[in-house]
């Protein structure tokens, strides 16, 4: 894949058309979790359900793990992925403060308190200094 | 004629509509957000819109990832609030001036808009969100007290349209409200952002900085706000602060000099900075 803008961002996967096509079938899986009946099923036989989609093993394998910042890499998006995180009930904040690497209480309190700085948080080049 | 008398901005953040679902505006971490939208709700009531022109995005609810129309407008007589997961949210059908809708969709897409017409479409909390800020608490069997036109955009998979496009675009929303014969008060709302990141090991970005400058921009200056590149969003207000581009659609829907009657800011809402504006045009 060509090199881009956006790949020096530290932390971020952007989703564009090259983690849409990587990701199609894992998002499908993650969004069909939207509705009830497709929840039940996933509950009953979570293989079975999975295998309705044309996941690759990898994928399968973050959905198992339930490995959020692995779902990113292989092409999902948030919008997506949050949908499995409230099959298994975490809130869209917890789920931001395990992909951040935080605890759910310091994640909160760093919210309540402003946020994460820009600041050192704009380039790849920051983070590796540290 | 037809007149777009004011815009409003306002982030769409789903816990804002939680809180007043289940009425707990009232604990202290939601007091601060709410208490900038009652000026909101009584400036509302006496500039009642008889139709709102709302732009927004679909979070995945109504276009998964097998369909992704850049700009969709919404055609259909009403719209159900969507279940995303948790039930729909617990609030009216939103009802549509369908042949105003008709209208404009023909008129922009003459005017070289190539538009997405949806003539079914559920809602969900991008729309309903900031309906709820500017409504106040409504039940199912309510009316919303406006008719609304939704647009959705796509800020989901990148590239977003760019902000110049989307102001571009809120001109020629403008030239199609205007040429409606009926005399109707219309308002347009640009909804989602500000800076907020809600993935990866960055998420949780806030940048009230570059948040507050952009809206001094985009009331004072927006042909700067146009201006403004994706890699800039990205960069200095997170992945998902891309959704301010349709503060632009909104923008561009107005007069170049508007007045500033309101503006609220606050973090955080859940992950988000809330940021509301009204401005209302001039003459």
């Amino acid at each position: 894949m060509a090199e881009k803008e956006y790949d020096d961002i530290p932390g971020t996967y952007v989703f564009d058309a090259d983690r849409s096509r990587q990701g199609y079938w894992l998002n499908q899986f993650c969004i069909s979790l939207g509705k009830e009946a497709n929840r039940q099923a996933f509950r009953d036989d979570p293989e079975a359900h999975m295998a309705k989609f044309k996941m690759t093993e990898e994928q399968k394998q973050a959905v198992r793990d339930r490995d959020w910042n692995r779902l990113l890499e292989l092409g999902g998006n948030i919008y997506y992925t949050s949908k499995l995180g409230a099959f298994d009930g975490i809130v869209f904040q917890d789920l931001a403060a395990m992909m951040s690497g935080m605890s759910r209480d310091d994640y909160r309190a760093m919210m309540v308190a402003g946020g994460r700085s820009p600041d050192g948080n704009r380039y790849k080049s920051e983070w590796e200094k540290k | 004629m037809a007149k777009i008398t004011a815009g409003i901005a306002c982030s769409h953040v789903p816990a804002i509509g939680v809180a007043m679902d289940q009425h707990i505006t009232e604990q202290p971490y939601w007091v601060p957000v709410f208490e900038g939208f009652e000026f909101s709700r009584e400036w509302n009531k006496k500039n009642k819109p008889d139709v709102v022109f709302l732009v927004y995005n679909d979070h995945c609810t109504v276009f998964d990832a097998s369909c992704i129309p850049t700009f969709a407008l919404g055609c259909a007589a009403e719209f159900a609030p969507a279940d995303e997961g948790w039930g729909a949210r617990p609030v009216p059908v939103v009802k549509n001036h369908q042949e105003l809708a008709s209208h404009i969709a023909q008129s922009l897409i003459l005017d070289e808009f190539d538009m997405t017409i949806m003539n079914e479409m559920e809602v969900d909390h991008g729309l309903t969100v900031p309906l709820s800020v500017m409504f106040g608490d409504k039940t199912p069997e309510d009316d919303w007290g406006t008719l609304v036109i939704p647009l959705a955009v796509n800020v989901v998979q990148y590239p977003a349209p760019t902000a110049n496009r989307c102001y571009a675009l809120g001109q020629a929303i403008k030239r199609a409200v205007e040429s409606w014969p009926e005399d109707i008060n219309v308002h347009i709302y640009g909804t989602g952002g500000m800076s907020h990141q809600l993935q990866a090991q960055r998420a949780g970005l806030i940048n009230a900085t570059w948040d507050q400058q952009f809206m001094d921009i985009l009331v004072n200056e927006p042909e700067k706000a146009r201006k403004i590149s994706h890699l800039e969003f990205l960069r200095e207000t997170g992945s998902e602060g891309i959704e301010m581009v349709m503060w632009l659609v909104m923008r561009g829907a107005l007069e170049e000099k508007v007045t500033e009657v309101h503006r609220h800011y606050h973090v955080p809402a859940s992950n988000t900075a809330v940021g509301h504006l009204i401005l209302e045009n001039h003459a």
